[in-house]
C-alpha cells in the first residue's frame, strides 16, 4: 500500500499561444503509491485534465519526468522519454477514463467493437473466440448486459456509456488509471453507480488511480490523498482527512469554506475569495494565489513558494503554512 | 426456468456490417430506385453488342436526322447512325469515365486531405496550398492541359478529369477531418494504443463520410461532363466512337430543326446523375447508425 508506485518530478507542460507561454503545467512534483487514489482537485482551467493526460502521455510534457515503476525489478522508466516501441507496451499499463461519455466513443462503433478495439489493436487475443470471451466479462465486470453488444452509443443512457468507457480502459489489464472527471457529466444517483463500480475494481484488481475532479465531496469519497491545484501548481498534498480537517494553504481552505453544508443550524465563517484567477499565460515569478490571499505580505508578491513537508505527509506551498499552524 | 428465458426480440443479432447497412438501404425506396437504374446502365455497357439493335457507328446516309419510329426507337443523328445504340454503347464510355474519374480523385484527394487534416501544422499547409495552386486553375482548363500533355485517349482523358477534381475532394475530407479530429473518441483510440493510420482508417474517415458521398455522387456527373466537354474539343474520346458528351454536344449545332438529337443524350445523363444521387443520398443514410429505423 504505502510503496512508491510513480514519482512525477518537476513536470511542465507548456502550450504557445499568440500571447506567449501558458503555463498549463508548471513545475509539479509528487508521488503516487501503489493501490492507492490520489485525489486531484481545482477549478476549471487550474491544470489538472493536462496534467492527467501528461501523466500517460496522451499529451507529451515540455520537461520534466514521469517514472513508472518496473514490474519485475526495482527500477523506473520515464514516460515522458519512452521510444514508440516502450510506449506501445506502456499502453497496457496505464489507462484513462473520460470526463464526457457522449463524446469519448466513436458513434459508428458498436458496444462490442468499442471495448474491443483495445485488444484488436494490441493484438492481446489471436483466436477470435477467446476475444469474444474475454469481452463478454468486461461487460460483466463493469455491468452492461450481455443483449447490449450490438447496440450503439447514442442507444444507451451516459451511464451505461461510461460503463463502456470504463471497460476500454481496463481491457488491458492496466496498473494505473486517469480517471479525468468520470462522474461530472452524470446525474447524481449514476455517479453513485459509478464511483462504486469503481472502488469495487480497485479492491478487486488493486488498480491505483488518479481521480481528477472539481467536486470536492466526490473527491473525499474516493481518495486516499488529495492534492490541491491552482493555476498550474500543486498548492496543497495530505493523506485526505487531514485536508479536510486541516488545511494548510489559505486556497484550501477558501474551497472547503465553499462546500455547502446540509445543516441549517450550523453557522461558519465563509472566505470569500476577491478578483478571478490570473491568466496562466507567463505569469509572474512570485506566488500565484497573491493576489488573492488574505495573509499575503510583500514576500508573497517576490518569491514563489516551494511544496513543502510541514507535517508528515501533508505538502503545503506557502510561506505562511508554519505561522498559520501556531 | 421460464424467468430466465432470454425474450427474442431484446437480442439483436450480429450480422456482418455490410449485410446491416445493406438491408437499411433496401428500406430506402428512393435509393433503390437509383440503385436499378444504375444496374439498368452498367447492363447496358457490359451487354452493349446484344442489347443495340444497331451498329453506333455505322453510317447510313439514307435515314439520316431521322425523329424516333418504330425502326428507330430514338431517331438518327447527322450520319443516320442510330441514336439508342450510340447511347447504349456509350454508357460504357460514359460510366467508367464517371466512375474512375471520381475513383482516382476521391483516393488521391481523400488521402491528402485526410493527412493534412490530421497532422495539420507545416505538412498541413504545404498540401492546402498546392491544393489552392490547383485549385486556383480553372477546371476544365487543367483537364485540357493535362489531356494535351499525355494525348487523348480514354485514360489520359479520366485521369485529366480526375486529376483536376483532386483539390475538391481533398478540402472537403480535410474540412471533415478537422472537425473530427478534435473530437475526444480519437484520443480515447490513442490511449488504446491504436496507431495513426488505423485511428484515420477506423474513426475518422466512417465518421466524416456524409460530405464525401454526396461530393462523390454529384462528382460522377460532374466527371461526365468534364469528359464531354473534352471530347467536344476532341481531347477526349475520338470520333466517330460514341460517349453521351459528345453526342450532346454534336448535336447542338441542330438543336432547333432536330431537337432529339440532344433531348436523349441529355436525359441519359440527368438520369444517371439522378440515380446516382438517390443512391448517395440513401448510402449516407444508411451508413449512419444513428438514423437507424
Amino acid at each position: 500500500m504505502s510503496e512508491e508506485y510513480i514519482r512525477v518530478e518537476n513536470l511542465k507542460k507548456y502550450f504557445a499561444t499568440k500571447r506567449g507561454m501558458l503555463h498549463a503545467v508548471d513545475d509539479v512534483s509528487f508521488t503516487i503509491k501503489k493501490g492507492e487514489t490520489l485525489g486531484l482537485v481545482g477549478e476549471s482551467g487550474c491544470g489538472k485534465s493536462t496534467l492527467g493526460r501528461c501523466l500517460i502521455r496522451l499529451l507529451d510534457s515540455t520537461s520534466g519526468k514521469v517514472l513508472l515503476k518496473n514490474d519485475n525489478d526495482d527500477g523506473y522508466i520515464d514516460i515522458t522519454k519512452a521510444s514508440p516501441r516502450e510506449m506501445k507496451a506502456l499502453r497496457k499499463r496505464v489507462q484513462i477514463v473520460f470526463q464526457d461519455p457522449y463524446s469519448c466513443l466513436n458513434p459508428r462503433l458498436s458496444v462490442w467493437e468499442l471495448i474491443a478495439e483495445p485488444l484488436i489493436v494490441n493484438n492481446v487475443h489471436s483466436d477470435k473466440n477467446e476475444m469474444r470471451k474475454r469481452v463478454r466479462s468486461l461487460m460483466e465486470t463493469v455491468g452492461l448486459a450481455e443483449r447490449l453488444e450490438n447496440s450503439y452509443p447514442h442507444e444507451l443512457d451516459g451511464g451505461r456509456r461510461q460503463r463502456i468507457g470504463i471497460a476500454r480502459s481496463l481491457a488491458l489489464n492496466p496498473e494505473f488509471i486517469v480517471l479525468d472527471e468520470p462522474v461530472s457529466a452524470l446525474d447524481v444517483c449514476i455517479q453513485a453507480q459509478i464511483l462504486n463500480l469503481l472502488n469495487d475494481l480497485q479492491r478487486e484488481f488493486s488498480y491505483t488511480y488518479v481521480f481528477i475532479s472539481h467536486n470536492l465531496s466526490v473527491v473525499r469519497h474516493v481518495s486516499d490523498r488529495i492534492a490541491v491545484m491552482y493555476l498550474g501548481q500543486i498548492v496543497e498534498l495530505s493523506e485526505y482527512k487531514e485536508l479536510f480537517s486541516d488545511p494548510l494553504h489559505p486556497y484550501t481552505q477558501a474551497l472547503l469554506s465553499a462546500i455547502p453544508l446540509a445543516k441549517l443550524d450550523v453557522q461558519r465563517e465563509r472566505i470569500i475569495l476577491e478578483g478571478d484567477v490570473p491568466s496562466p499565460i507567463e505569469p509572474p515569478n512570485a506566488c500565484r494565489f497573491a493576489g488573492r490571499c488574505r495573509y499575503a505580505k510583500d514576500i508573497c508578491r517576490t518569491t514563489p513558494p516551494a511544496l513543502k513537508e510541514i507535517l508528515p505527509g501533508h505538502f503545503t506551498a506557502c510561506h505562511f503554512a508554519k505561522e498559520q499552524k501556531q | 426456468m421460464s424467468e430466465k428465458e432470454i425474450i427474442p426480440e431484446l437480442v439483436r443479432k450480429r450480422r456482418s456490417p455490410f449485410v446491416d447497412v445493406m438491408m437499411r438501404l433496401a428500406k430506402s425506396p428512393l435509393a433503390m430506385f437509383g440503385l436499378a437504374i444504375i444496374f439498368v446502365l452498367v447492363f447496358c455497357a457490359i451487354f452493349a453488342e446484344l442489347i443495340s439493335p444497331y451498329s453506333p457507328i455505322k453510317q447510313d446516309l439514307m435515314h439520316m436526322f431521322e425523329t424516333p419510329s418504330a425502326e428507330h426507337w430514338l431517331g438518327t443523328d447527322e450520319f443516320g447512325r442510330d441514336i439508342l445504340s450510340r447511347l447504349i454503347y456509350g454508357a460504357r464510355v460514359s460510366l467508367q469515365v464517371g466512375f474512375i474519374a471520381v475513383g482516382i480523385a476521391l483516393v488521391t484527394g481523400g488521402m491528402l486531405g485526410a493527412v493534412s487534416g490530421y497532422y495539420s501544422g507545416k505538412l498541413d499547409n504545404i498540401i492546402m496550398r498546392v491544393m489552392d495552386v490547383l485549385l486556383s486553375i480553372p477546371q476544365t482548363l487543367l483537364a485540357i492541359a493535362i489531356v494535351a500533355a499525355l494525348g487523348p485517349s480514354l485514360m489520359n482523358l479520366m485521369i485529366a478529369v480526375g486529376i483536376s477534381a483532386v483539390p475538391t475532394y481533398a478540402r472537403i475530407v480535410r474540412g471533415s477531418v478537422l472537425s473530427i479530429r478534435s473530437m475526444e473518441f480519437i484520443e480515447a483510440a490513442r490511449a488504446a494504443g491504436s496507431s495513426d493510420l488505423r485511428i484515420i482508417l477506423k474513426h475518422i474517415i466512417p465518421n466524416s463520410m456524409a460530405p464525401i458521398i454526396v461530393q462523390s455522387t454529384l462528382g460522377v456527373a460532374s466527371a461526365i461532363l468534364n469528359a464531354a466537354g473534352l471530347s467536344f474539343i476532341g481531347l477526349g474520346i475520338q470520333p466517330p466512337n460514341p460517349e453521351w458528351g459528345a453526342m450532346l454536344s454534336g448535336g447542338r449545332q441542330y438543336i432547333r430543326d432536330y431537337p432529339h438529337m440532344t433531348l436523349y443524350p441529355g436525359l441519359a445523363i440527368m438520369l444517371t446523375i439522378l440515380a446516382l444521387n438517390f443512391l448517395g443520398d440513401g448510402l449516407r443514410d444508411a451508413l449512419d447508425p444513428k438514423l437507424k429505423r
